[in-house]
């Protein structure tokens, strides 16, 4: 497998993702923001971070970089894009993913692990996952608080394009074990053609037993298989 | 030609931020104070001398940049 990681200005968590997908035997390649080509990809990663220190909005400079246009056409012929973090705001921005992110609830930044579940594991991101599995991931971001119309939020529902949701430790979803205020617990969304994953936890931060856990590994395995 | 351009959260969206500043004011005894919404402001300069069209420009602008159509609003006031 092939994969791209898109790097802007601002951009802190795309030598995190290169490493756990060279760990996972990706052959992957770092792609500067005003490249005009893409190296042959099956899997494009939006890296978290603070693109264009989030100016304007988070994603927004981001999303209109010249490399986007390559990323767009990649995913329309159905190559596998994930967006992480600041990589999920960019793809709202892009319009790849429909909704959008807002500022956190608590107008705080928050960095810690909270528990997601996973609510489709019949996706190519999330096959090697069990359906309802409780994940431990690090969530670190300012704006994260997921919002969308309700007619998206219908169809996200009736096609299973709900990826996560944020839960506590025993599974509950409810106000409470929502670390952000995002409509219904929303942690991640794909698009109709389920090729784009977008998901605001950090899946590249839990690959190693020694400084976290491994409740990531099979996101990119997932991947891989 | 010189336009400003306001941006703010849609009536429905919750505005945090607005909300905290609102807070603070009544908590410094400005009781008459009814609400608050919080946005953004732009200054925009267009070499453009036809009015209709340097409005079709700035709105594009917006919708293509600077505004997030799915939470915020927008107006745009010719100043100069």
């Amino acid at each position: 497998m092939k994969s791209s990681v898109i790097v802007f200005p601002g951009s802190n968590c795309d030598r995190d993702v290169a490493v756990a997908l060279e760990k996972m035997q990706f052959k992957n390649k770092m792609v500067w923001h005003k490249e005009t080509r893409l190296p042959k990809s099956d899997l494009i990663v939006i890296p978290g971070g603070f693109s264009y220190g989030d100016y304007l909005r988070s994603g927004a400079i981001a999303g209109k970089s010249l490399i986007i246009d390559e990323v767009i056409k990649a995913a329309s012929s159905g190559c596998l894009i994930l967006g992480i973090c600041n990589g999920f705001q960019i793809l709202t921005e892009t319009g790849l993913l429909k909704g959008t992110l807002l500022r956190n609830k608590n107008l705080k930044f928050i960095n810690k692990d909270v528990h997601i579940k996973v609510i489709n594991n019949n996706t190519k991101f999330s096959k090697k996952y069990k359906k309802g599995q409780i994940l431990n991931i690090n969530i670190a971001h300012n704006e994260g608080n997921f919002f969308t119309d309700s007619k998206h939020l219908e169809e996200l529902k009736k096609e299973n394009l709900i990826a996560f949701k944020y839960c506590d430790e025993k599974g509950d979803i409810n106000e409470n074990s929502n670390p952000n205020g995002s409509l219904e617990n929303i942690a991640g969304i794909l698009n109709s053609n389920k090729n784009i994953l977008g998901m605001m936890p950090h899946p590249e931060r839990m690959i190693d037993e020694i400084i976290s856990n491994k409740d990531g590994v099979n996101l990119f395995s997932s991947l891989l298989s | 030609m010189k336009f400003s351009v306001t941006v703010t959260l849609k009536k429905d969206v919750l505005d945090p931020q607005g909300k905290v500043v609102e807070n603070t004011l009544k908590n410094m005894g400005m009781t008459d104070l009814k609400s608050i919404r919080q946005g953004k402001h732009f200054e925009i300069e267009v070499n453009e001398n036809n009015i209709t069209e340097a409005e079709k420009k700035v709105d594009d602008m917006c919708k293509k940049l600077l505004v997030n159509l799915i939470i915020e609003d927008y107006k745009i006031n010719k100043i100069l």
